[in-house]
């Protein structure tokens, strides 16, 4: 989120697309009552009818898969009634910059694209550079190469007749919807976006979120109150583990993973260390060096240094171009590539896509070492439905994991906060932390290269790993120390010394610190700051619903980012009702300010400072599928033609091939109806915990299927029928909910029917049914490699006999 | 002072009870009697986090001698103000849980069943195979010659659950031991 979850109370509109908020975010729903009590528009542009569209001045039922055509729409509607707020726009994005010569756009297509590859050349998307290499620009935003102008071309095919065709979506809607929200373009007004998995889990997931986010900066609704890009976070900790990355790509703190070409610490700098020749851009990824260096720094303590690039060789280098992301890992298990595999706190085997060829690939291990609280389909796949154990050579071990009232520690909020939990009762049995087992397994290896030798054993035996796990120890160390007496910004520290923050993390290896963005969140010996509990408020923050004393919030306790840019350039809140920060005449008051100096008009800097060019991106060139976003169709799409172009689906995507990933064709009369899946307020995601839990199983206990009465009628089936859910790659049953909830839509002049399941039900629970991932493809967004749950093609068809669930 | 709002309302409560309805010359001596016959009365108060959503509700655990008793939404939370959803307030049903795995659980290739193991038994065996297997694939160079010190044949999936002090020790444990291809739930 760049807001926070008390802030959408701020709003005058909000648009809930691509979530069910009130469903699977519940408490965030007591902040957009409070926003409607305040008198915003809800608004909720979903496939199906819920709880949250109950609670909504409007709710909009769109075709899955089609969020693009509806915000390119809206967009359109946005440059064609002048609702953008013009300020902003030409002082704090980059609309007014000029592309370079190479830039086109035609048949769906941008430059630069290689059909064989299906990658794009990004360079040919740059701007046109003064010889100091900084962008040109053209602040009256009238010359037709500039950004502008362009994108009021590349939207002007986004017509509410055309977006209406694609979306299913009636026209009156989408103008009541374009009109309302659009409104939130005046300065001293603020819209609000929330959105989940409904926008990240399709082959055009971030182009969707870069969508919402153009708009939101046209319309000024970045940086101020009410305002906002709100990611509704799915998981626990998703933020904290995203921001610790656990993940392949980015080594924590988002720096990026070590490429083989980046031979050494110096080539890894110069490649990842953004330059800008423009006065005006503070540049703030210029100070990436520090932060790698502290994180080399904490991970291999004493041995790092800077003769041996603070360990940087001993690290994994990824090939360039290469994707490792989970269902690639998982295609390179099933091909027999992969022998060993540590999975904690997961289950594929329900929650990832295609979970048949999941399955069948956890087969080919030699040996498996998996954390858990309960048994899943993952911890015994080697039992599952149609599974012989004995022809399973898999050698598994499960270690039982506490529950998070057994342990101390910290997770961060969708708002980023970072809390602390206490440690309420001894874990279970013999249970332990995941933080403790990680740690023993690795020390439990490293004695064994102690004693043995082997392969490259300097990083193991040299890695500053405290043998026994301990939350706040480890806490300290992510905020980061001083390593040696020195002086930094003028201060002076002792070795030992807590870091205050990361402006005084150095790049020569006198810092140490595990991940830079929560580095100030302890910033002396007992001063934890996660633990906060105080309601101190200045009137302002009163009235904002700013907690700046509870608990702490990364950036530096920044508890709404880009503020900045919600000023003017005389430092004056664009809404003077509900300033998130102003300038007093000498300093900021309010929110701690996202980059310090005084306004633009005063000789300060541009606000967007994260960006190389200080400006937020309406033209966004540093993305895999293109700079501006385009309607594509889903990999599975009920469609022969795309409306808007002989680009049927993201050119960008790379496609799986293996025997057991199989597509539906374009409009395949097979299987002619859209699924989407979604979770429920009683389970969570996989559903492994939430089924276990007695009450949550009894108020949810079964698979279902919602459709319809249209499609219901046509296909014969009676609200409670047992009916089986087809698509070309496998069969589910699940009880048949038919409902009013559910609506056909009218697409290209034809009735496309939608239905949806949710995914949480899982055979280890017995006569629950099974997972809704047999049906969904393998296949994602070309940035993130998240799956394309939200829209694949299925059948439906009454079950001739029940198999999968208890009747 | 710095009263919390709970605090608050349990000074108010207290107040209104000892000064306020006895002033007013009602007996308050079986509600004071009922109060302190509650299943919470006397616990401990633990403040936890759900683990759920991101809405990061924080809940207080009511533990006596050990045990947990009853948990409650946090009304000091900012963002809920002390509700709960279903999940949420199912909090102690999902620890206090007869399903749980308490035990190491040991399965031999092609065995039909688990076994029971003890920790020295899993981390001797588990550190065992994954020096053998790193051992035998572990790359120092690629094709074209460029140092890489990685591990192609290992990857590790999870978890979103885990802390933030867990995954900072697990991300450095794992990239230490050349382990990168690493994934979860943040790419569903």
């Amino acid at each position: 989120m760049t807001n926070h979850w008390i802030d959408i109370k701020n709003s005058n509109a909000v648009l809930i697309m691509g979530s069910n908020a009130a469903e699977h975010h519940p408490i965030s729903f007591k902040w957009v009552l409070r926003a409607r009590d305040n008198g915003a528009k809800i608004i909720h542009v979903d496939p199906k009818f819920s709880r949250t569209s109950a609670r909504s001045d409007l709710h909009v039922p769109l075709r899955s898969g089609t969020d693009i055509a509806f915000l390119g729409g809206m967009m359109r509607y946005i440059l064609e009634k002048n609702l953008y707020q013009k300020q902003y726009v030409t002082e704090y994005t980059n609309a007014s910059f000029i592309l370079g010569k190479d830039y086109a756009f035609k048949d769906g297509l941008f430059s630069g694209y290689d059909a064989e590859k299906h990658i794009y050349d990004r360079k040919k998307w740059d701007f046109a550079r003064d010889d100091k290499g900084v962008s040109l620009r053209d602040k009256t935003l009238k010359n037709p190469r500039c950004v502008f102008q362009l994108l009021k071309k590349h939207y002007d095919r986004y017509t509410i007749d055309m977006v209406s065709k694609v979306t299913g979506v009636s026209k009156q809607h989408l103008a009541s919807v374009y009109e309302t929200f659009g409104a939130t373009g005046k300065p001293d007004k603020a819209g609000t976006m929330m959105y989940a998995l409904g926008w990240t889990q399709h082959t055009v997931g971030v182009q969707n979120i870069r969508l919402a986010c153009m708009i939101q900066l046209m319309l000024g609704n970045i940086g101020v109150a009410g305002g906002g890009i709100n990611a509704l976070r799915g998981e626990p900790n998703v933020q904290g583990s995203t921001d610790h990355a656990l993940l392949w790509h980015i080594l924590p703190g988002y720096l990026p993973a070590p490429l083989a070409t980046q031979t050494t610490l110096a080539e890894y700098n110069k490649a990842t260390t953004p330059k800008t020749n423009d006065p005006l851009s503070v540049n703030w990824w210029s100070n990436r060096p520090k932060y790698t260096v502290s994180l080399f720094k904490s991970w291999f303590g004493d041995a790092a240094s800077k003769d041996n690039d603070f360990g940087y060789s001993w690290t994994p280098k990824v090939e360039p171009g290469e994707e490792y992301a989970s269902m690639f890992m998982f295609d390179r298990l099933y091909k027999k590539q992969m022998k060993g595999a540590f999975i904690f706190g997961h289950n594929p085997a329900q929650s990832m896509p295609n979970s048949h060829k999941i399955r069948k690939s956890l087969e080919n291990l030699d040996w498996l070492v998996m954390g858990e609280v309960h048994l899943t389909e993952t911890t015994d796949f080697w039992r599952g439905p149609g599974v012989d154990p004995k022809k399973v050579n898999t050698e598994v071990f499960l270690l039982p994991c506490c529950h998070r009232g057994e342990k101390d520690g910290t997770t961060s909020n969708s708002g980023r906060w970072q809390m602390w939990h206490y440690k309420g009762i001894e874990p279970m049995g013999v249970s332990k932390s995941m933080g403790a087992i990680y740690t023993e397994i690795f020390h439990a290896v490293r004695d064994l290269y102690a004693k043995e030798g082997g392969a490259l054993p300097e990083p193991i035996l040299n890695l500053d790993l405290p043998k026994a796990y301990d939350a706040d120890k480890t806490a300290m160390k992510v905020n980061g120390w001083f390593t040696r007496d020195c002086e930094v910004n003028g201060k002076k520290f002792k070795k030992g010394d807590q870091v205050p923050s990361f402006a005084f993390l150095t790049d020569d290896g006198a810092t140490t610190s595990m991940c830079w963005v929560y580095s100030g969140g302890y910033p002396a010996v007992g001063k934890n700051l996660s633990q906060r509990r105080d309601h101190t408020q200045t009137p302002m923050q009163a009235k904002l619903g700013l907690f700046p004393n509870f608990s702490w919030c990364w950036p530096v306790n920044r508890r709404i980012i880009y503020n900045r840019a919600g000023v003017d350039v005389n430092g004056k809140a664009f809404n003077p009702e509900l300033p998130v920060i102003t300038w007093d005449g000498k300093g900021w008051v309010g929110d701690v300010p996202d980059g310090g100096g005084p306004p633009m008009a005063q000789g300060g800097k541009y606000p967007f400072i994260m960006h190389t060019e200080g400006l937020s991106q309406i033209f966004g060139p540093g993305r895999v599928d293109g700079p501006l976003p385009e309607h594509y169709e889903p990999a599975e799409t009920p469609l022969t033609k795309n409306p808007f172009s002989s680009q049927m689906n993201n050119p960008a995507i790379r496609w799986i091939a293996s025997d057991m990933d199989k597509f539906a064709k374009h409009g395949d009369p097979r299987y002619p109806i859209v699924l989407t899946t979604y979770s429920l307020t009683e389970h969570w995601c996989g559903g492994s915990d939430s089924r276990n839990t007695k009450v949550l199983l009894e108020a949810e206990p079964q698979l279902y299927v919602e459709m319809s009465h249209e499609l219901a009628k046509e296909k014969g089936i009676k609200n409670g029928d047992v009916v089986e859910i087809e698509s070309i790659r496998g069969k589910v049953q699940a009880v048949a909910m038919v409902t009013v909830r559910i609506v056909p839509f009218k697409v290209m002049g034809k009735i496309v029917h939608l239905v949806g399941m949710p995914f949480a039900f899982g055979w280890t629970t017995p006569g629950v049914g099974d997972s809704t991932n047999r049906l969904t493809p393998t296949v994602g967004d070309p940035n993130s490699y998240i799956p394309e749950y939200k829209a694949s093609l299925v059948n439906v068809r009454k079950a001739v006999k029940v198999t999968e669930l208890e009747r | 002072m710095n009263i919390s709002r709970r605090g608050f309302i349990k000074l108010l409560g207290a107040g209104t009870a000892c000064f306020g309805l006895s002033q007013m010359g009602l007996n308050v001596k079986p509600a004071q009697a009922y109060a302190t016959s509650l299943k919470t009365a006397g616990a401990k108060e633990v403040v936890s986090i759900c683990p759920y959503c991101s809405c990061g509700c924080n809940i207080i655990m009511y533990v006596r001698e050990g045990k947990f008793i009853s948990s409650e939404g946090d009304p000091d939370y900012p963002v809920s103000e002390g509700s709960l959803c279903a999940k949420g307030a199912a909090f102690r049903a999902l620890h206090v849980n007869e399903h749980r795995v308490t035990k190491p659980l040991y399965r031999a290739p092609g065995a039909t069943e688990w076994v029971e193991k003890d920790w020295d038994f899993m981390l001797s065996t588990i550190a065992r195979r994954m020096k053998t297997t790193r051992d035998r694939d572990f790359k120092t160079k690629n094709d074209k010659g460029q140092v890489v010190n990685r591990l192609d044949t290992v990857f590790n999936l999870g978890s979103a659950l885990m802390d933030n002090e867990e995954c900072a020790v697990t991300v450095q444990a794992l990239r230490g031991m050349g382990v990168y291809q690493i994934d979860h739930q943040a790419r569903i």
